[in-house]
């Protein structure tokens, strides 16, 4: 058996790769939001100054929030061995376009809003391997791309679901390596395909739950855990309903649950009317930050960090099938 | 051989279908083993294929499908079971407000656009005229509040109540022009002008030749 594999879904990083450094930048809403002193950049307007189109903006968040967290490493891109980087766009054009700039040797990664974590353990695994010395991970995810790609025009008015989550405007990118110091991404366990028959896409925080119960559960049972060996337990992002029906799955195994919370409910205030909360690849990357940030402050010390993507595609989905989610989860200890 | 096989897969086969009726209460894994089982006998049946010729190759094709429709008839059972559960957990949306406020601002629409042709009327417009030129109006508004963003804002309140006069429509049109103007006006504006209003045009003109036939013909 592999040397690093501990049951079948979960790797153990023992040379223990560390994020040294991160760089967030969100966009308006966010930056209204209970985290708005957390990020790095907050636009004023979901376009940046100049920019013809979302798509153009959505790239250049990504771009800004890779230079910031290079910068505070106090490094260059051609520093980079590796970079991995996702978004929710077709054929991931705002990661390719990020990777143009950059000019690091180049995965791109599409795992919906679990991108940055698939992003993490890839990255963790190839440098406990031996293969990189420095590892970029971003993700992205922008509310007008993500909206006229998926659903409806942004300007068209339509009332959207009490279970919608909202997509946010934002990008996170994370430096990895083996030198430094700060957080180390100890394990990952790799996730399946769940599908529950969902197919709704006002509601994907429900199509996702039990994804997330199953890496969750298979996390602890391969380590050999229980939910409170954690301090805590955070999705990204199952939005309201979606933590709920996780709970409730996690509840019915006998798991307590007071320590599990989820990106989405994170990064909004419920007076900022998202209903279920948000949602997107750029929220769990904007909110992981955050996480770090207190990691490193001691106010805790062990996270499981999962992300939870909705693998959405509108033409499956017009096509009468439901929607196949995965979750895939890293632990991260404050040494 | 190839005979023993298929007959012990069909056995076997049999037996699960015999828990169909009982697989809510399963154990999940008595459940992970039955689906395993069904993997398997896909796997076993697809080498068996792979080696067979002629009729005996279809039979192997056949009984491949079989197995996947049962693989999809467990899950269906779970998938149901799931959503019957999260059902109870999923907010209501507010149908009593929403139906008042979707009553409130149809209605005020609606009367703005009768205030508007009476207006016509006076300044000495035909009735029919009248009628022309406030729906314009109407639709020139609509197009105009989407442009300023201010629309789709009203439709997050009223829901129907706006989406169903004809500023709606107009909201419908102006929204995909101005979402994908970036692609350029042959393959953007051009091509998706229609990406929401299309079905109702399509289905209305549909509709209403249907309806002038049935006229024309009992008049």
């Amino acid at each position: 058996m592999a040397q690093n594999k501990v049951g079948k879904q979960t790797w153990q990083f023992a040379a223990r790769p560390v994020i040294v450094s991160w760089g967030t930048a969100v966009g308006p809403m966010e930056g209204q939001g209970p985290l708005r002193d957390q990020f790095d950049m907050i636009l004023d307007s979901n376009l940046f100054k100049g920019d013809k189109s979302w798509e153009e903006s959505e790239q250049r968040l990504m771009q800004h929030s890779m230079e910031l967290a290079l910068e505070k490493a106090g490094m260059k891109a051609q520093d980079l061995d590796l970079y991995l980087a996702g978004d929710l766009l077709n054929q991931i054009i705002t990661a390719n376009f990020s990777a143009r700039f950059f000019g690091a040797p180049f995965f791109g990664l599409y795992g919906a809003c679990s991108t940055l974590v698939e992003g993490l353990a890839i990255g963790a695994s190839v440098l406990n391997a031996g293969y990189v010395d420095n590892v970029g991970v971003s993700a992205s995810s922008h509310y007008g791309t993500a909206e006229r790609q998926l659903r409806y025009p942004t300007e068209l008015g339509v009332q959207r679901l009490p279970t919608a989550q909202w997509t946010v405007t934002g990008a996170g990118s994370y430096i990895i390596n083996m030198s430094g110091r700060g957080v180390g991404i100890v394990c990952a366990t790799v996730g399946k395909v769940k599908d529950l028959g969902i197919s709704n896409a006002g509601d994907m925080g429900t199509a996702m739950a039990p994804a997330a119960y199953d890496t969750i559960t298979v996390n602890l049972q391969e380590l050999q855990r229980k939910t409170s060996d954690y301090d805590f337990i955070v999705t990204g992002d199952l939005g309201e309903l979606g933590l709920n029906a996780l709970k409730e799955l996690l509840a019915s195994e006998g798991h307590s649950t007071n320590n599990v919370c989820d990106c989405g409910m994170l990064i909004y205030e419920p007076a900022q009317d998202t209903h279920a909360g948000g949602s997107g690849c750029g929220c769990s990357a904007a909110v992981l930050g955050y996480l770090l940030r207190q990691m490193l402050d001691k106010k805790f010390q062990r996270v499981l960090f999962v992300g939870t993507g909705a693998l959405m595609s509108p033409t499956s989905t017009m096509q009468g099938n439901s929607i196949p989610c995965v979750a895939h989860a890293v632990v991260l200890e404050s040494s | 051989m190839a005979n023993g096989l298929e007959r012990e897969i069909l056995r076997r086969y049999e037996e699960r279908q015999g828990l169909l009726p009982g697989w809510k209460e399963m154990k999940q894994e008595d459940k992970t083993r039955v689906q395993k089982e069904i993997q398997d006998d896909h796997q076993a049946v697809v080498a068996w294929e792979a080696k067979a010729a002629g009729d005996e190759k279809q039979r192997a094709a056949d009984l491949k499908r079989l197995l996947e429709q049962q693989q999809q008839d467990f899950q269906q059972i779970d998938a149901l079971e799931y959503q019957k559960k999260t059902l109870k957990l999923a907010p209501r949306p507010a149908v009593v407000k929403n139906t008042i406020l979707a009553f409130v601002v149809g209605g005020l629409i609606c009367t703005a656009g009768q205030v508007l042709i009476d207006l016509f009327s006076s300044g000495g417009l035909a009735d029919k005229d009248a009628s022309s030129a406030a729906s314009t109006a109407l639709v020139f508004a609509g197009a105009l509040l989407t442009g300023f963003g201010i629309y789709d804002e009203l439709g997050r309140v009223a829901g129907a109540g706006s989406i169903v006069p004809i500023t709606g429509f107009a909201n419908s049109i102006a929204s995909s022009a101005l979402e994908f103007k970036r692609e350029g006006f042959i393959y953007g504006v051009g091509a998706r002008l229609f990406t929401v209003a299309g079905p109702v045009i399509a289905y209305g003109t549909m509709v209403s030749i249907m309806i002038g036939l049935v006229y024309y013909f009992w008049k």
